[in-house]
């Protein structure tokens, strides 16, 4: 175990966001059995009362889930230092392969999170609490995420060994090496430029069709696309874009761009692409809820409200990531 | 609809602001308390950072390997024959001895470093980026002058043109005129030097000629220094490589450990005043129970009440925070960080007086949020909405 202060403050906002979840849990669990709005009982009362506090936790519970999703980044790049072979996060993960399952749970945990909030504020706008039984069964699905992802996070930070020798993102990224991340560091520069901005302007059409008509399909299409886009757009930083950001074609880590050297510009890149992929994920995933009666008005006004910013973060994404393609000295052409 | 919502959150925090400053005395302790303890986290955080990078900086400047010899597993004076052994290995470029040692001067209590300058003088390679204040450096072929750090000049009370005596390996005084002083983009590392002539320092020591403190080698490809440092050991077994790399672990791990460690020690205080908040929290006084009580009458929601006592929370917490932040930057910027510099520098009994370059590090600010911030939010959460679902009808019956 590494006594750094970034990890202390990871560990305890992890255990404090458990607390707020679990809890959070139980009470969304006794509302499920419990729950019956037709009785005016004083139970019914309490449980009613119990909703503003599920929502004060899950609220708090998500806001300390970004930030600390903000500090893990940075604590594996500030900490690698201390690793033999280590130049940048990548060298961090390495050190103790637990850490990607964290990367993983963390992601997963924060999209969970965040479309758990967006159901509970559609839900509240109703007068009859219509996705009640829906929102408090995810919670209990979200508990054991959690409880996962903090588990992951103490084997990953205790078990983290300054003496142990790890690679460096130029081994694990490396377009001749073997395994995932090599694979898509080789992968050809010219058809995935093609992928990634033939996909971007596919992205942008549909969206823009979809606020001309209001078709369901045309929804979930434009969520399938989002996440679509995701994977073209992670597989492109990993293949072209970091390099283009390097300034230098074999170097193609996804984390190096987190680092001070690079203006810390993979911060905003990575913030706008998730943030694009969530709210067009929700623009599909809030559509069958559009069969109760009681939200169908919330969701048909929130969701051309979701499709421009998920446009607009997309767009915003693009820019910051092809900026360096358009406006440096340093080409890939020699590459294609 | 989004510039009425917003409104809205604002008359509420207005609100909440002017009703705790009509509480001032009572929040005043809490904010006091919390404050106390972010000034506490924040010196620690902001100087064990400021000492790493004083370290850091330190190193820059150093050889990219250097070589000892270990002799009964101490650090013993290396043959000038090692060097010429290391110098023919590829990839080596040139090797230079370096002569220095501690000096404990009974007079001041302090440890100084005693460094000796050859005649290619400061311009080897690998040698520190030493600044002179004044004066000038020592000329080639010169003897029984030095050159000292800002640290020795005051505890000595000497300028240029003073002398330094020194007791010798014999037992003798040996006096030194002073003719330089040093300032370096890093104090630590002048503070408690002394550059004395090569022949007067082997002399002071008494060292065979055929020896050296160290040897620093220059590596021509820095990715190459683990290898020379494998095939250095393989010819010399009794050699002892030190990579430049391998320093700045040790540092790193060193201050993240102190600092992380002394946190870890002060965590217990932020429990106990986690549990304080949490209390302060719960006992809501008759007359803020009346005042929920009317506010619900005259028809606020639940979700208001509880969205104002987390205003509150936050305010609270944000001005302590700030206050204990700025509190924590001032003690560790203007005033050295008199009290914890003892527990987490110490290696020389002569401390610099260390001027940090002001820099706020935003990563170190998101780390004490977390530390201080989040666990008296988390503590306040649940006393909050009881006061909010407080019972209006139950309230202004009772007062």
């Amino acid at each position: 175990m590494i006594l750094h202060p970034g990890i202390l403050g990871l560990l305890i906002t992890a255990v404090l966001v458990l607390g707020l979840v679990l809890y959070g849990a139980y009470l969304g669990a006794i509302v499920l059995v419990r729950w019956d709005l037709d009785s005016s009982s004083e139970e019914q009362l309490a449980l009613e009362r119990k909703t503003y506090l599920l929502s004060t936790l899950m609220g708090h519970a998500m806001a300390l889930e970004i930030l600390s999703a903000l500090i893990f980044l940075y604590t594996l790049e500030d900490i690698h230092a201390i690793f033999v072979g280590a130049m940048c996060a990548t060298g961090t993960l390495n050190a103790n392969p637990v850490g990607w399952w964290v990367l993983g749970a963390k992601i997963l945990g924060l999209l969970f999170c965040a479309v758990w909030i967006v159901l509970n504020r559609i839900d509240q706008r109703a007068e009859d609490y219509p996705l009640t039984r829906l929102k408090y069964g995810l919670l209990l699905l979200l508990a054991p995420l959690l409880a996962l992802e903090t588990w992951l996070l103490f084997r990953f930070f205790l078990g983290l060994d300054p003496s142990v020798i790890t690679s460096c993102c130029g081994t694990l990224f490396s377009g001749s090496g073997a395994g995932v991340g090599a694979e898509i560091a080789g992968l050809p520069a010219f058809p995935l430029m093609i992928a990634f901005f033939g996909g971007t302007a596919v992205y942008l059409a549909a969206g823009t069709l979809n606020l001309r008509q209001a078709r369901p399909r045309l929804r979930y299409l434009l969520a399938g696309l989002s996440l679509w886009m995701l994977g073209i757009s992670l597989a492109s930083i990993i293949a072209f874009i970091s390099s283009y950001h390097y300034e230098l074609p074999t170097h193609h880590c996804p984390f190096c761009i987190l680092q001070a050297d690079y203006h810390y510009i993979g911060y905003p890149m990575y913030l706008t692409l998730f943030a694009a992929t969530f709210y067009g994920l929700m623009v599909g995933i809030a559509e069958p809820l559009r069969r109760v009666a009681s939200v169908e008005g919330v969701i048909a006004a929130a969701q051309p409200r979701w499709t421009r910013l998920s446009m607009l973060l997309f767009g915003l994404f693009v820019v910051i990531a092809a900026w360096p393609m358009v406006f440096s000295d340093f080409t890939l052409e020699g590459y294609y | 609809m989004g510039s009425y919502h917003l409104g809205r959150h604002l008359k509420i925090l207005e609100f909440a602001l002017s009703s705790m400053l009509r509480r001032r005395t009572k929040n005043l302790g809490l904010v006091l308390v919390f404050a106390a303890l972010v000034f506490l986290l924040s010196s620690i955080v902001f100087l064990t950072g400021a000492l790493r990078t004083e370290a850091l900086a330190t190193l820059e400047a150093s050889p990219q390997l250097l070589v000892q010899r270990a002799m009964a597993g101490r650090h013993a004076l290396i043959p000038l024959g090692y060097g010429e052994l290391i110098a023919r290995l590829p990839g080596v470029g040139s090797v230079t001895p370096r002569y220095w040692g501690y000096y404990y001067d009974i007079y001041t209590g302090a440890n100084y470093t005693l460094l000796g300058i050859g005649d290619q003088g400061l311009e080897s390679p690998g040698s520190t980026p030493l600044r002179l204040v004044e004066g000038s450096f020592i000329m080639p072929g010169q003897r029984r002058v030095c050159l000292i750090g800002e640290g020795v000049a005051e505890v000595r009370g000497t300028r240029i043109g003073g002398m330094v005596s020194l007791r010798d390996a014999r037992g003798w005084m040996q006096e030194y005129e002073v003719i330089g002083l040093f300032a370096s983009p890093s104090r630590l590392l002048t503070n408690d030097l002394i550059l004395l002539p090569e022949a007067d320092l082997k002399a002071h020591f008494g060292m065979p000629d055929d020896r050296a403190t160290d040897l620093m080698v220059e590596v021509y490809n820095p990715h190459e220094v683990d290898n020379i440092s494998r095939k250095i050991l393989e010819r010399l077994p009794d050699a002892r490589p030190i990579s430049h790399a391998e320093i700045q672990r040790t540092y790193e791990t060193l201050f993240n450990w102190r600092g992380g460690l002394l946190l870890a020690m002060f965590l217990g205080a932020m429990a106990a005043f986690m549990i304080l908040a949490w209390d302060k929290a719960t006992g809501l006084s008759a007359d803020e129970r009346r005042e929920i009580g009317i506010l619900k009458a005259i028809g606020w929601e639940t979700s208001d009440i509880l969205e104002l006592k987390l205003w509150e929370g936050a305010a609270l917490a944000l001005v302590a925070f700030l206050a204990g932040v700025t509190a924590g930057y001032a003690h560790v910027q203007r005033f050295g960080a008199e009290l914890l510099m003892p527990v987490l520098e110490g290696w020389s009994t002569l401390f610099p007086a260390i001027d940090l370059a002001p820099r706020i590090d935003p990563y170190a600010l998101g780390v004490l949020f977390s530390l201080t911030v989040v666990p008296y939010i988390v503590a306040t959460v649940v006393p909050s909405w009881k006061a909010a679902i407080t019972d209006p009808d139950r309230v202004m019956r009772a007062s």
